[in-house]
């Protein structure tokens, strides 16, 4: 994805905070032009918190909440961004964006932390406060951390790939840009002991989809996000892991 | 003698069967149904062209130690239930089946939650 702004001091603020993830900017490089207008959008409430709106129309997405308005021609593979000069209205256009990409793709972005260890990638998921930071910060030097926060999962042959992101939560650490293919989703709780516990597939799929990023109100990319986590339980191990907050943890992992 | 009543899966909805359980997502604000053993088993039926007697009779009251007036007065409001979710369609004539595929796009949505 190529983001074009004219504006230096923005454009600084992107370098440091997607470091790690940056290409070149060839134009070849990039799947996806995104032009940047410094200006807030015209709308009538302009807060972060106001619903996020994701739309269809014939030839493009219409990407709106009150910080910020994008739109996204995927055949064209250019799009245009109004905001105010932040990082958080940047951040959830470029996540928006990639929860369409990948929905297409068979992937999805989820509500994660994500690390590897001896080549595999292991995904925790739950909602905030579940433990996701906490797991992050107890991780050992043998751990590459992907992200403390969504995790970015891409269908690859019969599996799935967890790529490292740039979108950080309380750790406020960057993952590493790295891949490896998925071995195991935990779904995590918090308890007096340290044990996995296998899942019902169905129970799997329900928690799976509850923590998947998803925005867009349109039929066929409801469906597509549903057919990428009914697959992605059936070719992937899914346990509840339940813990104390302690490093001992992660010697039931890998 | 009762009308007849027919039942035809919704093309706004997409399911699964995962483990033992049948998962449907609708479209239609993004929700997530769990279907028990008998909604399953309409869910499964609903070829628009069976009518609900005969699939009481042959699927409902072959599985479940159940009258059939019992049955089917059970199924119709199961069936009807399903429908004002958006799952199936209720018609008393056969649906045919281009018109089960003929259905407008689903409204918009918000993320999944889950409905049993």
């Amino acid at each position: 994805m190529r983001l074009n702004t004219s504006d230096a001091e923005f454009l600084d603020m992107l370098e440091k905070r997607y470091a790690g993830f940056l290409g070149a900017g060839t134009s070849s490089e990039a799947e996806f032009d995104f032009d940047i207008d410094l200006r807030p959008p015209a709308s009538s409430h302009s807060s972060a918190a106001a619903d996020v709106s994701v739309t269809h129309g014939s030839d493009r997405w219409l990407l709106q909440r009150g910080d910020f308005r994008a739109e996204w021609e995927p055949e064209l593979r250019r799009g245009n961004i109004r905001q105010s000069a932040n990082p958080y209205s940047i951040d959830a256009v470029l996540r928006i964006v990639h929860t369409l990409v990948l929905a297409r793709q068979g992937g999805f972005l989820l509500h994660s932390a994500s690390a590897i260890r001896s080549g595999k990638a292991f995904l925790f998921a739950g909602v905030s406060g579940a433990g996701k930071t906490t797991i992050s910060r107890l991780a050992p030097p043998d751990i590459t951390l992907l992200t403390d926060e969504i995790s970015y999962v891409r269908k690859r042959d019969e599996g799935y790939m967890a790529y490292g992101t740039p979108f950080t939560g309380e750790l406020a650490k960057l993952g590493e840009n790295t891949s490896a293919p998925v071995a195991a989703l935990y779904l995590l709780a918090q308890g007096p002991e340290n044990r996995i516990d296998p899942m019902a597939a169905s129970d799997a799929g329900r928690e799976l989809l509850a923590n998947m990023l998803f925005f867009a109100a349109d039929q066929e990319m409801v469906h597509r996000a549903f057919e990428a986590a009914c697959d992605f339980v059936h070719r992937v191990p899914v346990h509840r892991l339940t813990f104390v907050p302690d490093a001992r943890v992660w010697e039931m992992i890998g | 003698m009762g009308r007849k009543l027919y039942i035809a899966r919704s093309p706004r909805i997409a399911a699964r069967k995962l483990g033992e359980e049948m998962l449907v997502m609708s479209g239609h604000g993004s929700t997530l149904f769990t279907l028990n053993p008998t909604a399953t088993i309409l869910w499964q039926a609903a070829d628009g062209a069976t009518p609900l007697d005969e699939i009481v009779e042959h699927r409902i009251c072959g599985e479940f130690e159940v009258q059939p007036e019992e049955a089917l007065r059970d199924a119709e409001a199961l069936a009807e239930d399903l429908a004002k979710h958006g799952i199936l369609r209720i018609s008393e004539e056969p649906i045919a089946e281009h018109t089960r595929s003929q259905q407008p796009a689903a409204a918009p949505g918000k993320p999944m939650p889950e409905t049993r």
